[in-house]
């Protein structure tokens, strides 16, 4: 117990004496993470809407006076075309180029037509709007204009309305924005956990374990006294911790960063979760650092250097992303026989309590899994550390 | 004399591997490391195994202190299996070798209290041990010097009094002169002496006939993975030099040298 402790603390006082280590593993993470999901928010928020009292500029063809009545609800400033045919190209230009959003075109004698148009007498007038999906200010005009255009045509031959003004029960749409957030979060937190403990853990256990072997230092521990047990415990615990505070910045970075990924259109103060949720993800997750702990450890003890031990970790960080992508996936692979496959059942788990779906049964069967596994994966790697092929092997 | 270490047909084989066989030019699969060597050593004497080049020696140390184990044969030091009770020898014995390696990263300092605490030294016990240790080998000018920039003399200074911090009864060498200068040489040698002065047991390898003259007790020679010789120098040499007789023996067992 005493030699496991004095292993964690050399190990610590390795990591932490060591600035640059310090800073690469468990800053930077977090820090990245967060600028470069607040920049990818940003950027994704310009590109995808349009500020609220954007003013559309638009051109209008033959459009009847009473035409721009229907459409005064858009904020635009009208300019009228003449529709010469030889000022065609320069228009159809201003709005590829984003200078002008929309050209409206009416037929001659539009609301005649319109009003004499019966469902028997063939082709119906057309009105034609030319626009640019790229610009997202041309896009919004040519989906507010669309959507009046053919309001007021349901109006003309209407014979019922579907979910027109206030509803008697209520507001008509039934999901919760919890549910909707819910539903993000539980696709996309898992595999940002995941990652964030694979990669705090590789950054650190091939230097600890391959590295020692590679620079002949183990076998200085290995002629000590000291249990093998007590070697492997000492290193998987110590690794544990610093792949923990790894994830626990790169989970901060990403909590902070959310709101701006997600911009207005989700409260994220909404997210509240219980007490006993943020224990029970806690207890997963440290859970799962163990387990991923563990097998890169034996990953690294199995290879002769650093280098060897980064890329035999390649197939494993793999497999980790592929578990971890499933619930974004919204697909339930393996129902509850899952829960007994270590990793993955940290991912179902974590994926039902970030969904508001806590399965309590499952989570605490996630949990004494994976510390079973973390036992006998330990016991793994004792033996390795006794097996002097291994050591001292090849 | 107290017996305490008595090594019984110790026998380790290494396989090889493709480019192992080619570096070595034969077509043999397995190396015959140590091949029944057998020999008792005393306490509080100075053992020395002699050999040459590939003799087994290495592999031999490597036994007893545990870092392998052998294919069969077993050895018993102080009464401890090194087969059956590894971590008990491990507890008994001081080995240096150059194979051992100290971290770069930490100074003097931080290398002993961590071994002492590996060891189960009482901490007052390492302190005043510590003090006096690197005030002999002049380490304390360097105690808070990381190991990774200290000279090669330096380092091997360190290993040296790291590898003894529980002050073990038995001390396993592995040619403990190699690769040092005469000054660090000196100061290894008279280290071993004034170990030996009190009562210590000490095992050591070489292929320094003049180490062994200077402080063994008792030799075996060892050649090619077997014992072939073994007693007090007096016994072994005779009116001869160590170095003669050794020319004599190899001769004896393998063939003339310049075939
Ligand atoms: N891990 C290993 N794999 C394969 N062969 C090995 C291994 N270790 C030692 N050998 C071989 O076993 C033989 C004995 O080696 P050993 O190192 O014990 O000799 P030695 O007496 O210490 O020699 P030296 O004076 O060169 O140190 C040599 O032929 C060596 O090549
Ligand atoms: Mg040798």
């Amino acid at each position: 117990m005493n030699n496991i402790i004095t292993i964690i603390k050399k190990e610590l006082a390795r990591f932490f004496g060591d600035r640059r280590l310090v800073f690469t593993t468990i800053i930077m993470p977090g820090l990245l993470i967060y600028l470069m999901y607040s920049l990818m928010g940003e950027g994704m928020m310009k590109q995808m809407t349009t500020p609220k009292d954007y003013v559309s500029k638009i051109y209008a063809y033959n459009m009847p006076a009473e035409m721009k009545d229907l459409f005064a609800p858009v904020k635009a400033e009208w300019t009228t075309w003449d529709g010469n045919a030889s000022d065609k190209d320069r228009v159809l230009k201003e709005i590829a180029d984003g200078e002008m959003d929309l050209l409206v075109c009416f037929p001659d004698n539009f609301l005649e037509t319109v009003q004499t148009y019966q469902n028997s007498d063939g082709s119906a007038p057309q009105v034609e709007l030319y626009y640019s999906s790229e610009k997202s200010n041309s896009l919004t005009a040519y989906n507010q204009i669309n959507a009046m255009l053919d309001a007021w045509e349901e109006q003309m031959t209407n014979k019922f309305d579907v979910n027109r003004a206030e509803g008697r029960f209520g507001d008509y749409d039934q999901a919760s924005e919890t549910g909707m957030i819910g539903k993000l979060l539980s696709g996309l937190l898992p595999m940002l956990i995941m990652t964030f403990i694979f990669s705090g853990c590789s950054g650190v256990a091939p230097e600890s374990i391959a590295g020692e072997k590679e620079r002949g230092t183990i076998a200085t521990l290995l002629v000590t006294p000291v249990k093998r047990s007590a070697l492997a415990l000492g290193k998987v615990i110590s690794l544990s911790i610093i792949a923990l505070m790894a994830g626990v910045s790169s989970f901060i970075g990403t909590i902070l960063s959310l709101p701006k990924m997600m911009g207005d259109e989700v409260d994220i103060n909404i997210v509240s979760y219980d007490m006993s949720d943020y224990l029970l993800l806690f207890a997963v997750i440290i859970s799962t650092v163990f387990v991923i702990v563990s097998i890169i450890s034996i990953i690294s003890a199995n290879s002769k250097s650093v280098k060897e031990a980064t890329t035999m970790m390649a197939p494993f960080m793999i497999a980790i992303m592929l578990v971890s992508i499933l619930p974004m996936l919204g697909v339930d692979v393996g129902g509850k026989a899952a829960y007994a496959i270590p990793l993955f059942n940290s991912v179902k788990t974590m994926s039902g309590i970030f969904g508001f779906s806590t399965n309590l049964p499952m989570a605490i069967m996630t949990i004494g899994v994976n510390v079973v596994a973390t036992c006998v994966l330990v016991v793994v790697l004792t033996k390795m550390f006794d097996s002097e092929n291994v050591m001292f092997g090849k | 004399m107290e017996e305490l270490l008595q090594v019984k047909e110790l026998r380790k084989t290494f396989q090889l591997t493709a480019k192992q066989q080619k570096l070595e030019n034969t077509k043999e699969k397995v190396k015959v490391a140590v091949d029944g060597l057998s020999f008792t050593a005393y306490k509080g004497e100075v053992f020395g195994l002699l050999g040459p080049n590939g003799a087994g020696k290495t592999t031999t140390l490597r036994m007893l202190a545990t870092l392998i184990k052998p294919d069969s044969g077993d050895a018993i030091l102080d009464g401890a299996s090194i087969v059956s009770q590894p971590e008990i020898v491990r507890s008994k014995i001081g080995f240096l070798t150059s194979e051992l390696k100290l971290e770069d990263f930490f100074t003097p300092n931080y290398q002993y209290d961590f071994f002492s605490g590996l060891y189960g030294v009482d901490p007052q016990i390492a302190a005043a041990r510590k003090k006096e240790l690197f005030e002999r080998f002049g380490i304390d000018k360097f105690a808070e010097v990381k190991y990774g920039n200290l000279s090669t003399g330096m380092k091997q200074k360190v290993s040296l009094v790291v590898s003894l911090v529980h002050d073990p009864d038995v001390v396993i060498f592995d040619e403990p002169t190699n690769g040092l200068d005469v000054l660090t040489a000196k100061v290894v040698t008279d280290f071993l002496l004034d170990l030996k002065s009190r009562g210590k047991s000490i095992i050591v390898s070489t292929h320094i006939f003049s180490l062994i003259e200077k402080v063994c007790d008792r030799v075996g020679i060892v050649i090619a993975g077997k014992m072939v010789e073994c007693g007090t120098l007096g016994e072994i040499c005779g009116e001869k030099t160590l170095e003669d007789r050794f020319f004599e023996i190899y001769e004896e067992k393998v063939g003339r040298i310049d075939e």
